[in-house]
């Protein structure tokens, strides 16, 4: 079956009792036992749901999984992926992740004695030579935020092979839709499924998807002791999310290309960021393993004070946090996503303060540009 | 099993594959058939959905009716009541009913139903209008904002005698006070958006039927119509069923100290509340309800003071409804009764001195103290 069929006909897109053609919304805690010693499949809400349950089976097998997990937000989904390891471990990280990421790692998780260790992974074998004998796992994200760079998924994954480590995969950017790290033999992947898998901007919700049993097993007990679920609403809105995510991921893709194209050549442009345009470095890498450009770019214009006023000037992109939705979102790393990572950090990775971000969503191309046109136009004055 | 029980577990035991002590909320609209020529009792959201269909199951019994149906406002249920009745057919009403069914009725008299509004609580009124081609009563008590009380037991008599179709809108009171299909009604109506649901949260309406015969005829209007209350909004209600009892006994214990509290203040000329024993309602009230309810009205001494009390209120907020857990104010010839000529208005005592309350679940002194702010 083919992945636009699959998002539709998961297999558990139907209530069994009813035959209803949605799952139905169970907003409940508790569920009434027959017997007081052997309980039930469903016992208590934290641990199962069955409106939970389904969305979780269907991005489990959209990304090609054993298992998939839905948390409250995507920091939660992160957060509870790193509970898998200990004291002393060590994990490397591709350096432009996103801030919320960073900031956990180097805070939280830090003081708990987890080191993060954070690098280019452009070129893989940069990884190699970082490894101890406490290294874990690799975390990837690729395309990288907000520059978009590209790792390659099939090379990561035979280094940690190599060394036995678990692959670990933000894919929030591509999604099962476009690419699915599993079949490159990662383990876990992450979506802060508030972006293009819930796609409406209309709730915070994180998944996990692991590749096998062993994992999934513990990965169960943590999302249970620990407790940072998806609501059953929230569940039934990303579920009735992901029922579009291929038309949606079409749509914005194909515009956000164009307007790449189109934006590399404007006046007080100095660079666009997209994968697909030929000048980008990662294009033959990321077309190996992926379906499509995305629906993200993002561009730095000649100086702040450009940047800045473009971003005041511009009217249908809406100014703001997150990414993903049908309403088109323009971003500045700089204060927003990445402001929890230090001003020479940030400069270093090239999250200069004149980068915008923006992700595309479904309003008309030529709606979107005669925008930016005018946006980029009053800005130069 | 007693009302509270029934209550707190509304909906509690109907998912016996998980055993889920909440409703789910069914959000669809089509069913899949196993087979062709089978069903597994779902086909099509507006025909029938699992979370509606208990919200109409816990109604039916809780009032005591075979039969009862949700729909998408009060409006909507009563309209759909109306569509039983032809051109030529004659209905008697509650001269101080909620102004939006006095809307909704003069709409039908395009499709040739006449209606006459008398004082219901004085039978020689209804006996004065009733013609060969009347065939229903549609009574509200207590009586929407004057809280006139009427006697169903005696109107059900005369009703029955005179085989008419006894209609009772029991918003304010609802079945935990007051059960008029027990008196002899044959349908209860409801703005399901009041006490049932509670918390000012939902529009919704319902209609429970004494027998199956008259429940069945509505069920194929509400089909076919189909002015359905949607599969979120059913569960909300019957969330808001399961503090029903604890509410409406908060609510009226309150609003009975309110109605007292008014009554001996010195800018207020008049309280309309059935449970003051000074109240002309207070016996007949008694005889068939087990509570006051939590509406009250009454009049200040200076139609200038009005708006000045909407505005400085603070704890009241001021807005159309009634119901909820907060309390609220209204003006009622601006507000709810608008729609209704100002000669009735006046007859009614709907005048320009008077307010109604809804009591919700604050504290009674925060209420009343904010009351005593406002009329000084």
């Amino acid at each position: 079956m083919k992945i636009r069929t699959k998002i539709i006909h998961s297999g558990k897109d139907i209530d069994e009792y009813t035959g209803a053609s949605s799952i139905p919304i169970y907003q409940v805690s508790t569920y009434a036992q027959k017997d007081p010693i052997n309980l039930g499949k469903y016992d208590y809400g934290r641990g199962d749901n069955p409106t939970r349950h389904a969305v979780e089976h269907v991005i489990a097998y959209l990304e090609g999984g054993k298992s998939g997990f839905a948390f409250s937000s995507g920091m939660a989904a992160i957060s509870s992926v790193f509970l898998l390891f200990k004291s002393e471990d060590e994990i490397i990280v591709t350096q432009d992740v996103y801030g919320g990421t960073y900031r956990v790692l180097n805070t939280i998780f830090q003081n708990w004695g987890l080191k993060a260790k954070y690098i280019d992974m452009t070129d893989v074998s940069n990884i190699e030579k970082h490894i101890t004998n406490k290294t874990r796992a690799i975390f990837v994200e690729t395309p990288t935020n907000p520059l978009l760079k590209i790792i390659d998924l099939k090379a990561v994954n035979e280094i940690a092979r190599k060394y036995n480590l678990i692959t670990i995969i933000d894919n929030t950017f591509m999604t099962p839709y476009l690419q699915r790290p599993i079949e490159f033999g990662f383990d876990i992947v992450i979506h802060s499924a508030t972006k293009f898998l819930g796609g409406h901007s209309d709730l915070i919700a994180g998944v996990v998807v692991i590749k096998d049993e062993d994992l999934s097993i513990k990965m169960r007990r943590i999302q249970n002791s620990f407790g940072a679920i998806l609501g059953p609403m929230d569940s039934f809105l990303l579920h009735r999310g992901i029922k579009t995510l291929g038309v949606r991921m079409e749509a914005q893709q194909k515009t956000a290309y164009e307007l790449a194209k189109w934006l590399k050549d404007k006046r007080g442009i100095k660079k666009v960021y997209y994968p697909l345009l030929d000048e980008h470095q990662g294009k033959e890498i990321h077309l190996k393993q992926s379906d499509g450009g995305g629906a993200v770019l993002s561009f730095e214009f000649e100086n702040f004070d450009v940047a800045y006023k473009f971003m005041k000037n511009v009217k249908l992109p809406l100014l703001g946090v997150s990414l993903g939705g049908v309403e088109s979102i323009l971003s500045y790393p700089a204060s927003m996503s990445h402001a929890a990572i230090p001003k020479e950090e940030r400069m270093k990775l090239g999250i200069t303060d004149s980068l915008v971000r923006l992700s595309v969503g479904l309003e008309d191309i030529d709606d979107l540009k005669e925008d930016i046109d005018i946006a980029i136009s009053q800005a130069l004055k | 099993m007693q009302k509270e029980t029934l209550l707190a577990q509304a909906g509690s035991r109907w998912d016996e594959k998980t055993g889920s002590v909440s409703m789910p909320i069914y959000q669809v609209a089509t069913f899949r058939h196993p087979a062709l020529g089978e069903s597994t009792g779902f086909d099509y959201s507006r025909s029938g959905n699992p979370t509606r269909n208990v919200l109409e199951d816990v109604m039916a019994r809780l009032e005591g009716g075979r039969r009862a149906l949700a729909f998408s406002s009060g409006m909507a249920a009563i309209d759909c009541l109306m569509r039983i009745f032809k051109p030529g057919d004659h209905i008697i009403v509650t001269e101080d009913l909620y102004g939006g069914t006095f809307r909704l009725f003069e709409q039908y008299k395009n499709f040739g139903i006449e209606f006459n509004y008398v004082d219901t609580t004085n039978i020689d009124e209804i006996v004065a209008v009733k013609k060969d081609n009347t065939v229903a009563l549609f009574i509200e008590t207590p009586s929407n904002p004057i809280l006139k009380v009427a006697d169903i037991e005696l109107l059900a008599r005369f009703c029955k005698e005179n085989n008419l179709l006894f209609i009772v809108d029991n918003t304010f009171l609802t079945f935990f006070y007051q059960k008029p299909l027990q008196m002899g009604a044959d349908v209860v109506v409801y703005s399901a958006s009041k006490y049932l649901s509670g918390h000012n949260d939902v529009i919704g309406g319902i209609i429970v039927t004494k027998d199956d015969e008259l429940g069945e005829k509505l069920y194929f209007f509400q089909n076919s119509v189909g002015g359905i209350m949607s599969p979120f909004d059913s569960w909300l209600v019957l969330r808001g069923l399961k503090t029903l009892h604890v509410r409406m006994e908060r609510q009226t214990d309150n609003a009975e100290r309110i109605a007292k509290f008014l009554e001996n203040h010195k800018n207020v000329l008049k309280v309309y509340y059935p449970g003051l024993q000074t109240s002309p309602w207070y016996n007949v009230l008694k005889k068939q309800s087990t509570g006051a309810g939590a509406m009250i009205s009454f009049e200040v001494d200076n139609p200038d003071k009005v708006s000045r009390i909407l505005s400085n209120v603070k704890v009241f907020l001021f807005a159309e409804s009634l119901g909820g857990v907060e309390s609220l104010i209204t003006f009622p010839s601006v507000q709810t009764h608008s729609a209704m000529p100002e000669e009735l208005r006046n007859k009614l005592g709907i005048n320009d001195r008077l307010l109604r309350l809804s009591i919700g679940i604050e504290n009674s002194n925060d209420l009343i103290e904010d009351l005593d702010n406002v009329l000084k």
